[in-house]
């Protein structure tokens, strides 16, 4: 006789509704979603190709953040060595192998221990290596792995600020890899905005302008030869109507844009053209341009904005309450744009988009709608054939087999995840294997009945038998997917959740669910004859 | 009362007898679809090779030859236009793909050569490294899988069965490649879900039996393996036929009623669960032949006094 004891009948039957109950609002329309209590208000997570949207991937440029790191201590050390009178032949960063270093050739061998010195010195997360006069300095590769992590995560928060200036709704920005990040954006179709803000670093510094050189206009697009002077570079200022102002700045940055505390769209009084007002920190910011423009008083000075001057205008007072005014040859639109750009912070690294994947809303609303149908069509060829293969046997395994659909779609809404198109196929083979375990079950009571075992008995021994052989391939597909989950990516991380979710919730109907049904079956068939 | 039976109770196939022909079928079969996959190489989509899809409704029924040659002009590789549904519907693939900013200045050159009034309800860019990087993930997270899976085969059973299956599942990915070779079919991102859904599902069918076979040796411990397997295959046949009709039932809905995406992965799931239902009974079962599984051939003593 087959036996459930009541506490399993109870909690199989408290989870079966809280099933129920969570499935629920992913198949109701909106009006009656919407009149549900908050705690049920939570759907299945469709995919983006399922609801449409935009996905976007972007790379961290690390390699750029790593040069110009090393730049930094080529030309610390370059200070360094000339303090000291180190002579050398060579000082400069070659790439080797798929790296780069910085190269040294000394004039005297022994010299190389101090420069060594110097260098750990300058960075102490430096490889040096002394080869007789050559020295070559590689940046370790612990640092290198902590910065980028912290490269990307810095990089992440500043997308994150971005987008939400956008208005853009449930955005999902994820970290993937060493050096990438995939931006989810459900709705979006067109995202050339969203890229548009991404493609600027928006580093905003200012500057001083060396005053004995000259600003030098040229064309735009005219090669021009400019003249070179340490510690001055010449950065071009676009003041329209195709001409490029060569403006020749110091590269000492007196200030960043980083002690910004807010930053809106104003007119610019004198010109009315579109300008932005910034308002500096009150500790340091405040202070800072109080300083710098105390020192260039009636001089001039430059705004530089990712390497390109927006203007160089004069100081016409010294500005003590923090507040100042960026001018330059806006249009409404990019003066909008730069505001959201300061207020969202700079990029610690250039990003570039290596992936893009755009579905329109019509197309996402036909993979549901034909997913839907598809589920739905798969569970009634199933059932039609379970119960012409087994009867009211049949009948059980099909009550499991709904169960087992809405329990995954549950668990999905409750864990949050996303289920994607090939989670849609994954839902079908659980629709497979939930059979399965059923057949292997009524094949073994079959069996067992030939052998002259009666049905009661016969039923319980094949749940016995049946078990073994269940658990072992159960836990091999579950071992697999655990497995694919941990080292796959994207799509197959997808599958591997609704296959792993799939193989418990089907382990669960098979020896809770149909157990308890056939087991009261049993109990009101008592004195008929019962074929499996 | 009625009852379907796909396999008449008492069945007696000699798998085992004829598997020197289902080796050699099996043999031939793997052989050609490697010849294929080298030779000929996977059909990829722009996931692995990176370019641009753009699936689009015309304002009017386009000319799609001169459309073609408008868009080959471009520079952007080759072009590939599928009309699909309705036939203003149309699919543009294009191959060649860049980083960076070359990517929004092509899909600009796409949208001025189709002109306006067009509904873009699809675009897709793929830059090259990202799909290298997606192939090899993949091939890392299934060999992993797979490993796993021999382990625990291996610790279940015996050495000799997880050695069958991965065997088995070896002639299983390697065919369903080969299909994607042989027969056009493009090798997308969501294929991959295609080979280890087969996967799984090969797997699952191969433990079934071995299961049996298992319970069987220690049941009849004078019986002869060739008998055993066979027996044990016999037993299984019923189950194996059941599930994997109804597997297959399921994946039909899809491939009919699931529309164009969901049908494309569904076709080769369904062969590959064909190919997995195959693979178990011809190939992962009689190998066990030849590989000398320890038998504890000892009669255990029977008790004289009984019946």
């Amino acid at each position: 006789m087959l036996v459930v004891s009541k506490v399993r009948v109870i909690t199989t039957l408290t989870i079966c509704l809280l099933g129920l109950l969570f499935a629920f609002p992913s198949v109701v329309d909106q009006a009656t979603y919407d009149k549900l209590p908050k705690f049920l208000q939570h759907t299945v997570n469709l995919g983006l190709e399922l609801r449409g949207g935009s996905h976007i991937q972007l790379e961290v440029d690390l390699e750029s953040v790593k040069r110009e790191r090393q730049e930094s201590i080529l030309d610390e050390a370059r200070k360094q060595l000339r303090k000291r009178n180190i002579k050398y032949s060579k000082l400069n960063v070659q790439t080797r192998g798929d790296g780069s270093a910085i190269c040294i050739s000394l004039k005297d061998e022994n010299d190389a221990k101090d420069v060594q010195k110097i260098l750990n010195k300058i960075e102490s997360e430096l490889d040096v290596t002394i080869t007789g006069s050559e020295i070559t300095a590689v940046i370790t590769q612990k640092f290198m792995d902590e910065f980028s992590k912290r490269i990307v995560g810095e990089s992440i928060e500043v997308i994150r600020h971005r987008i939400d200036e956008t208005g853009t709704k449930e955005p999902t920005i994820l970290r993937q890899g060493t050096d990438r990040i995939v931006l989810q954006l459900p709705g979006v179709e067109d995202p050339a905005e969203v890229k548009r803000l991404l493609g600027k670093t928006a580093v905003l510094t200012f500057h001083g302008v060396d005053e004995t050189m000259e600003t030098i206009p040229a064309k735009a697009n005219q090669k021009v030869n400019l003249p070179k002077k340490p510690g001055v570079v010449y950065l071009p200022e676009d003041k329209g109507n195709g001409v490029v102002y060569y403006v020749p700045i110091k590269k000492q940055i007196s200030l960043t844009g980083k002690s910004l505390v807010d930053a809106q769209v104003s007119m610019d009084s004198r010109t009315g053209l579109p300008a932005v007002s910034i308002k500096f920190d009150a500790i340091d910011g405040t202070r800072k341009i109080a300083e710098l423009s105390a020192k260039y008083l009636h001089k001039q000075f430059a705004m530089v904005l990712d390497g390109k001057v927006l203007s160089a205008p004069v100081f016409q007072a010294v500005l003590n309450d923090g507040n100042a005014q960026i001018t330059g040859n806006f249009t409404m639109e990019e003066a909008t744009e730069l505001a959201l750009l300061l207020r969202a912070g700079s990029l610690p690294a250039p990003l570039n988009v290596v992936e893009e994947r755009n579905v329109g809303p019509s197309l996402g609303t036909d993979s549901i709608n034909a997913g839907k149908n598809a589920t739905m069509c798969a569970f009634f060829f199933v059932a039609i054939f379970m119960i012409a293969s087994y009867g009211i046997f049949g009948l059980f395994s099909v009550i499991a087999i709904f169960m087992n659909i809405t329990l995954l779609f549950a668990c999905l809404t409750l864990l949050g995840a996303t289920l994607t198109l090939p989670g849609i196929a994954g839902i079908a083979l659980t629709i497979g294997t939930a059979v399965d375990a059923n057949v292997l079950i009524y094949e073994r009571i079959r069996e067992e009945v030939r052998i002259g075992i009666k049905t009661a008995m016969a039923i319980s021994q094949g749940y016995r038998l049946a078990m073994m052989t269940i658990v072992d391939s159960n836990l091999t597909t579950l071992i697999g997917s655990i497995v694919l989950y941990e080292f796959g990516s994207g799509p197959i991380r997808g599958f591997a959740v609704t296959l792993a979710l799939g193989t418990i919730i089907s382990l669960f109907t098979t020896f809770s669910l149909t157990k308890s049904v056939i087991a009261y079956y049993m109990r009101r068939q008592r004195n008929k004859e019962i074929i499996v | 009362m009625f009852r379907l039976h796909l396999i008449p109770y008492g069945t007696k196939i000699d798998f085992v007898g004829k598997s020197k022909y289902f080796f050699t079928l099996g043999i031939l079969a793997v052989m050609t679809s490697l010849a294929f996959i080298f030779f000929k190489g996977m059909n990829y989509g722009i996931d692995f090779k990176g370019g641009y899809i753009f699936e689009v409704t015309m304002p009017e029924v386009p000319d799609v030859q001169s459309l073609r040659e408008k868009l080959g002009s471009v520079g952007l590789g080759e072009v590939a236009i599928q009309q699909f549904g309705a036939e203003k519907d149309l699919m543009i693939k294009l191959e060649k793909s860049e980083e960076g900013k070359g990517q929004a200045l092509a899909i600009q050159k796409v949208k001025d050569t189709l002109g306006s009034g067009v509904i873009y309800k699809k675009v897709e860019t793929v830059g090259p490294k990202v799909g290298s990087e997606l192939v090899s993930n993949a091939i890392k997270a299934v060999t992993f899988a797979l490993i796993a899976m021999l382990l625990y085969i291996a610790v279940r059973f015996e050495w000799q069965f997880g050695v069958c299956a991965v065997a088995a599942l070896f002639h299983d990915c390697a065919i369903i490649f080969g299909l994607f070779s042989i027969f056009p079919l493009e090798f997308s991102e969501t294929s991959i879900t295609a080979v280890l859904l087969t996967a799984s599902y090969s797997i699952n069918d191969t433990v079934v039996i071995f299961d049996r076979i298992r319970e069987n040796l220690k049941r009849h411990k004078k019986l002869g393996l060739k008998e055993l397997i066979n027996l044990s295959l016999n037993e299984t046949l019923s189950r194996t036929t059941l599930t994997a009709t109804t597997t297959i039932l399921a994946v039909l809905a899809l491939y009919l009623f699931g529309g164009k995406i969901i049908a494309a992965l569904a076709l080769p799931i369904m062969v590959g669960i064909m190919i997995g239902t195959f693979s178990s009974i011809f190939v992962a079962s009689p190998l066990l032949m030849y590989l000398n599984i320890k038998r504890d051939t000892e009669v255990t003593p029977v008790p004289a006094n009984i019946g």
